[in-house]
């Protein structure tokens, strides 16, 4: 359990594009499991940039980034998608679930894509996570029938249909009312708590931050706090 | 595993742009339909004028040109050597000698051919020149006599007889068979007696049995046939009187080394079909390849067609691509995605022009079609040669794949985080 679920290491973000701007100057921090962070900061401090170098999609970066101990430079594009698939669920700020399958197919298509596991039982591990969000009732509609905040939920359900070893959320109660976003955040306490996965949520809610384990603050690129 | 659920994911992308994806396909249904009909009904048009000259003319033609003999008696005493460089051969117009275009020693010769493995028949052949005679008028006409058994196997010659029993110039004595232009200037028709005059200045009459049309007026204005006796009696020649020897080969592809074979074997002129009808190849091979030139044109066209929607739906789908790269799909996995789109149209767009392409060329097989030079085709001509089909499936294949092969690349390279973030 000494290895961290994720780490960085002096990570350095340029922007190109119109001039070179550097947006991550040397960050560092590691992330063990059953930990619940927050990361907050102005609009534009990179932490954003921060957390889609976390997620392995983008991998125009400096520095060295290690998830459960293993490095992620120098993977190819394939590798990284695995890993993405299996060590990584991903909350978005909006829902991207896809509407051409129902909710239940949207929360299995991880598992699917991972194909360890024979379709019937990722169909049940699919109404367990569901269950655990309390959407369990939906699981046979479109997406575009359910209101935002179950289809947040369902979104979660998704991250977690693999059990990964990290959460990450690029605001994820952002589009919420006060309600819904409470739901959101007893649920990832509860992973954190109850599962041991580690959650690194990027919020501007100040509350939620507030009640999370850890506080990452950005500013102008650099973690100061 | 994987690849059930990246048809599922493609069905469902399918199905998100149903209409455009089936217009798509429809245009491939048509453009492999219209290749198939045009490729089957060229092939079977290019079958039919082939076999025209094919069947119906001999592969290699023995004959005796009458000829001035390339070396003549006097050029052996002028200006070869020293001796008889003084010497000067004055003499011009220089006239065969009484002979006829006969071939010498016939007999031996066709029983030789016959005997030749290589040789599917031989047909001997006697023309004469004559006049037939309308009141006081002479129309100036040839008469072929020909064995009319060998000559209908080898050359089709019952299907030009519209009138009347070919065979019956073999069991009526004195029979013709006349050109039925010949006939209608003469106002005769079959078991009428029409006059002829021999060049020899000769009379005979000679029975119509039947009348005959080959689909060239002036051919048919002139030719008449007879059996092969007849002939060399109106010519007043003993019957090894032949001037033509026909030879049909197994293998019609050898008929110029065995044209020049037989030529010097015999001592005879030989000419084989290549040479007598080039310009049918190449007729031919222009037909075959325009024919072509369009299917194909086609096919690229209905590709194009196919790249439209998939670029349309590419940048329709840009969220859903995003959302699949972050859940773990690579851009390898992306990519076959979207070319098992484009095969889908393309595949079942081509499959349903194979079967509208065989239903198409079945219909025009039942076309009614009269050519003049042909009595015995009542409908057009479509061949329905399964390499048509073959090339079709593969051409539609491969357009398909390159036109979603370009788009999904594209697809595969998005970059998930503009997506993301754009928003």
């Amino acid at each position: 359990m000494n290895t961290p679920a994720i780490e960085a290491r002096q990570l350095i973000k340029y922007f190109a594009d119109p001039v070179r701007v550097q947006v991550l100057h040397s960050v560092s921090f590691a992330l063990g499991r059953g930990e619940f962070a927050a990361v907050v900061g102005k609009s534009g401090c990179g932490k954003s940039t921060l957390l889609y170098i976390l997620s392995t999609m983008d991998t125009a970066y400096e520095g060295e980034l290690l998830i459960d101990g293993e490095p992620m430079r120098g993977k190819k594009e394939a590798a990284l998608a695995r890993v993405r698939n299996e060590q990584i669920g991903f909350v978005f700020q909006f829902h991207y679930l896809l509407n051409e399958f129902s909710v239940l197919r949207n929360v299995m298509l991880p598992a699917e894509k991972l194909g360890k596991l024979p379709g019937q039982e990722i169909e049940h591990r699919a109404y367990e996570k569901l269950k655990i969000l309390g959407i369990e009732s939906e699981a046979l509609k479109k997406p575009n029938q359910l209101s935002g905040g179950q289809k947040q939920r369902v979104a979660i359900a998704r991250a977690l249909i693999n059990d990964p070893l990290i959460i990450l959320g690029d605001e994820p109660t952002g589009n919420l009312d006060q309600k819904n976003g409470e739901i959101v955040f007893d649920i990832f306490k509860e992973l954190a708590e109850t599962y041991h996965q580690a959650l690194l949520i990027v919020t501007h809610d100040n509350d939620f931050a507030a009640k999370t384990h850890r506080i990452i603050e950005m500013e102008d690129g650099r973690i100061i706090q | 595993m994987k690849l059930p659920l990246l048809y599922d994911v493609a069905l469902s992308l399918l199905l998100a742009r149903g209409r455009q994806s089936l217009v798509a396909a429809i245009g491939v249904t048509f453009s492999i339909t219209m290749f198939i009909a045009l490729l089957s009904f060229m092939a079977g048009l290019n079958q039919l004028l082939d076999g025209l000259v094919v069947n119906r003319t001999p592969h290699i033609r023995l004959y005796n040109e009458v000829q001035p003999a390339p070396q003549q008696p006097i050029d052996r005493y002028s200006g070869l050597d020293a001796v008889h460089a003084r010497q000067h051969n004055f003499i011009r117009s220089i006239k065969p000698s009484d002979e006829l275009p006969r071939i010498r020693n016939v007999g031996a010769i066709i029983a030789a051919l016959r005997r030749d493995p290589r040789v599917r028949g031989v047909a001997p052949k006697t023309q004469a020149q004559v006049f037939y005679n309308v009141g006081t008028i002479n129309l100036t006409g040839t008469i072929s006599g020909i064995e009319v058994e060998q000559e209908d196997r080898l050359f089709a010659f019952g299907d030009y007889v519209t009138t009347g029993d070919p065979l019956s110039l073999k069991t009526v004595a004195n029979s013709i068979i006349l050109g039925k232009a010949a006939a209608d200037i003469m106002l005769v028709g079959v078991g009428d007696i029409v006059q002829i005059t021999t060049v020899k200045g000769s009379h005979v009459q000679l029975k119509v049995v039947g009348l005959f049309e080959s689909g060239l007026l002036e051919i048919d204005k002139v030719q008449s046939y007879t059996s092969l006796s007849t002939a060399q009696k109106l010519l007043g020649e003993a019957n090894n009187y032949v001037t033509d020897v026909q030879v049909k080969l197994h293998d019609f592809s050898l008929a110029p080394p065995l044209a020049k074979e037989y030529a010097q074997r015999y001592e005879v002129q030989a000419l084989d079909i290549q040479t007598a009808n080039s310009q049918f190849e190449t007729g031919t091979f222009i037909r075959t390849l325009i024919s072509y030139t369009v299917g194909i044109t086609l096919l690229i066209v209905a590709g194009f067609g196919i790249y439209n929607i998939l670029n349309m739906m590419i940048y329709e789908k840009m969220d859903t691509i995003a959302i699949l790269k972050a859940i773990g799909f690579s851009g390898a996995d992306v990519q076959r995605l979207f070319v098992v789109v484009a095969l889908a149209i393309g595949l079942s767009g081509g499959a349903a022009g194979l079967l509208c392409g065989l239903g198409l060329s079945v219909l025009i097989s039942y076309v009614p079609f009269h050519p003049a030079s042909l009595p015995t085709v009542h409908f057009y001509p479509v061949s329905f040669n399964p390499v048509f089909y073959g090339i079709g499936a593969v051409f539609s294949f491969i357009t398909t794949y390159l036109a979603g092969y370009f788009p999904a690349r594209k697809a595969s390279q998005v970059d998930p985080v503009d997506i993301i973030r754009g928003k």
